[in-house]
């Protein structure tokens, strides 16, 4: 039955990648909406990781930006400055892959080194100092002159074409989906209902805290690692505490614990947030009313309907087994 | 080393733990009361330093002459103001929600100043200079200079110290705040109207960080909307090294803060940045209780 419905998701989403590539080809969307896709589904990966350790978990981090930003530039140093690779041949975009899992595994890395000392106290001290991290890391990347410092790195390859940005977002939903349905997932959700109780029944809470801590900002690493090589650029203004209040928004309107939710936000949202660039500028107004709005957003969502769009209800395709069963 | 550990730097640290003490009161008062780190609060400070902003500009337009203590007044009435308006508004509701909620709708508040502010057309996101409310003097003792800026700092926030000490210690509010603090069904069979002392708290911790907006804006004369996102990641590590929910630590913190975040600076600009965020992991690896907390066990 699992592997008929995983089968069965693929399908679906390849269907989607047929329409979407034949519509671009035909000329029905522009390379600007194509573009707006590739973004929206690099928020995918963003979301759905971020929901693993806010929505499932049940902890709240803020620096999420800050370990896509070392995705990006650690996979940007490697593919820019050390191999000097152009997209061409069969053999760099191998390369490309290998720099983009680099990118997540220090992300994941600077995660364990942030989550271990954090994630033995109660929620709330996580939330702090994932704040003070994304800080740090932009003050960071600001002072190193290899990287360009505050001019950003330039002149990244673009690597993260439609067709590779399409793969690792499906590939990242599936392997949050088979982590959720396992055992590991369920220590996870019984840590956000009740920490103590699930340490009674032992469960070790701090070392499952740490291991969706770990695995989100891995994803994170990747996300960041496709939009440095999307935008061919990574600049400290990227990752700064803006974009994850983005992310968090999308977790926190598709719902927690909602992978289906994170999905249809980050196109919402994404799509919204060109539409609202377009119409503010239009009419001639401050471009930060479109940050008060995800301020209103927000607030709105939690005080009227917290569990979001989806409830923390999941499409059936992306159920490992049929809800009567 | 002679440079950099010198007395002049201990003052200037002094100077600069001062305006932290007052807006990690706030963040520590809150938090012992309701369990929310209120990310909202450094903005609370921003709203501080401009409402002295547009009075004391207003008034210099007109020619006339403001008293200072007037200029805090309202400032620190405009601070307290956005503050009880946030609990109103973004976490009463949520009181009896999981705690996460408040959490979110926190950041959501902070966000929303910070953003509404730089918004308006008549704020907007770049810097403004802070207007000369006091002309500046400095007195020169051997070779440590000593401006009366710092002097205004450590006498404003030594007075709304000692008023709130006074405030918890001895009167009927205060006992009712630490009655909440401890237990808060306990407070409620007592008789204590839980949401008006909430209320208070609210008030009084929005108030201080209005003042320590002016503070600042007379000290380091540049404002702008996002200027209460690090004083405020700083105050909330100087609650947390002095022990959260617990007031004489916050003040302590406060100065060990300032003082190493001014010593770390003469050092290197990248290690000043830094050093907040160094002591908070310090801390929540070794003493998350931090300094003059107490170990509490989670109940069931």
């Amino acid at each position: 039955m699992r592997n008929k419905k995983t089968i069965l998701f693929i399908v679906y989403s390849l269907i989607f990648y047929a329409i979407i590539f034949l519509f671009h080809s035909l000329g029905i969307i522009s390379d600007y909406i194509l573009h707006i896709i590739n973004l929206s589904l690099i928020y995918v990966i963003l979301a759905t990781s971020l929901n693993l350790i806010n929505g499932f978990t049940g902890q709240f981090s803020l620096g999420h930006m800050g370990f896509a930003a070392v995705g990006a530039y650690i996979s940007g140093i490697l593919t820019t400055l050390i191999w000097h690779i152009k997209p061409g041949n069969p053999g760099s975009y191998v390369l490309f892959i290998i720099a983009m899992l680099v990118g997540g595994v220090a992300a994941a890395l600077v995660g364990l080194l942030i989550g271990l000392p954090t994630l033995r106290l109660r929620g709330d001290y996580l939330a702090i100092v994932t704040l003070g991290f994304g800080e740090i890391i932009r003050t960071i990347i600001n002072n190193i002159d290899y990287v360009g410092g505050p001019r950003g790195l330039l002149g990244i390859p673009k690597f993260s074409n439609f067709t590779i940005i399409f793969i690792t977002a499906l590939l990242t939903v599936i392997l949050l989906r088979n982590l959720i349905f396992s055992s590991h997932g369920r220590a996870f959700l019984s840590i956000r209902e009740d920490p103590i109780a699930s340490e009674l029944v032992g469960v070790n809470t701090t070392r499952q805290k740490v291991i969706a801590f770990v695995i989100g900002a891995f994803f994170a690493g990747i996300g960041g690692a496709l939009l440095g090589h999307l935008l061919t650029l990574a600049h400290p203004t990227q990752y700064g505490f803006m974009q994850t209040v983005m992310v968090l928004v999308m977790v926190y309107a598709g719902g927690m614990g909602s992978i289906s939710g994170s999905i249809v936000a980050a196109f919402g949202l994404t799509f919204l947030s060109e539409g609202l660039r377009i119409l503010l500028g239009a009419i001639g107004v401050a471009i930060e009313w479109r940050m008060v709005v995800y301020a209103v957003l927000l607030i709105m969502i939690m005080l009227f309907r917290t569990s979001g769009i989806m409830g923390g209800r999941e499409f059936n395709f992306l159920l490992p087994f049929n809800k009567e069963e | 080393m002679g440079e950099i550990f010198n007395l002049q730097q201990l003052i200037n640290g002094i100077q600069l733990g001062s305006i932290y003490a007052l807006i990690s009161l706030g963040y520590t008062m809150v938090y012992g009361i309701v369990r929310l780190i209120n990310f909202a609060h450094g903005d609370f400070y921003m709203v501080g330093a401009y409402a002295a902003y547009f009075i004391v500009n207003f008034a210099l337009a007109r020619h006339v002459n403001i008293p200072v203590v007037f200029v805090f007044a309202a400032s620190m009435g405009a601070s307290a103001l956005i503050a009880m308006a946030a609990n109103r508004i973004a976490y009463r509701p949520l009181r009896y929600k999981p705690r996460l909620s408040a959490l979110i709708t926190a950041l959501g508040v902070s966000m929303f100043l910070e953003y509404f502010f730089s918004a308006l057309p008549f704020i907007g996101p770049s810097f403004r200079s802070f207007p000369e409310l006091i002309t500046q003097r400095i007195f020169t003792i051997g070779n440590i200079k000593i401006s009366n800026y710092a002097i205004v700092d450590v006498a404003v926030s030594a007075v709304l110290m000692i008023f709130l000490t006074y405030l918890v210690r001895r009167t009927k509010v205060g006992m009712a705040m630490r009655a909440v603090s401890q237990d808060k069904d306990a407070a409620r069979l007592m008789g204590i109207n839980i949401e008006s002392i909430i209320t208070i708290t609210f008030l009084i911790g929005g108030a201080f960080a209005g003042a320590a907006g002016i503070l600042a804006g007379i000290t380091y004369p540049r404002i702008y909307p996002y200027m209460g996102i690090l004083p405020g990641i700083k105050a909330f590590t100087a609650a947390v090294l002095g022990g959260i929910g617990n007031i004489p630590g916050a003040m302590l913190g406060s100065y060990i803060m300032g003082i190493s975040e001014t010593f770390a600076t003469a050092y290197n600009s990248l290690l000043g940045e830094g050093i907040a965020f160094a002591i908070l992991i310090i801390v929540l690896l070794f003493r998350p209780q931090g300094l003059l907390g107490e170990v509490t066990a989670e109940k069931v």
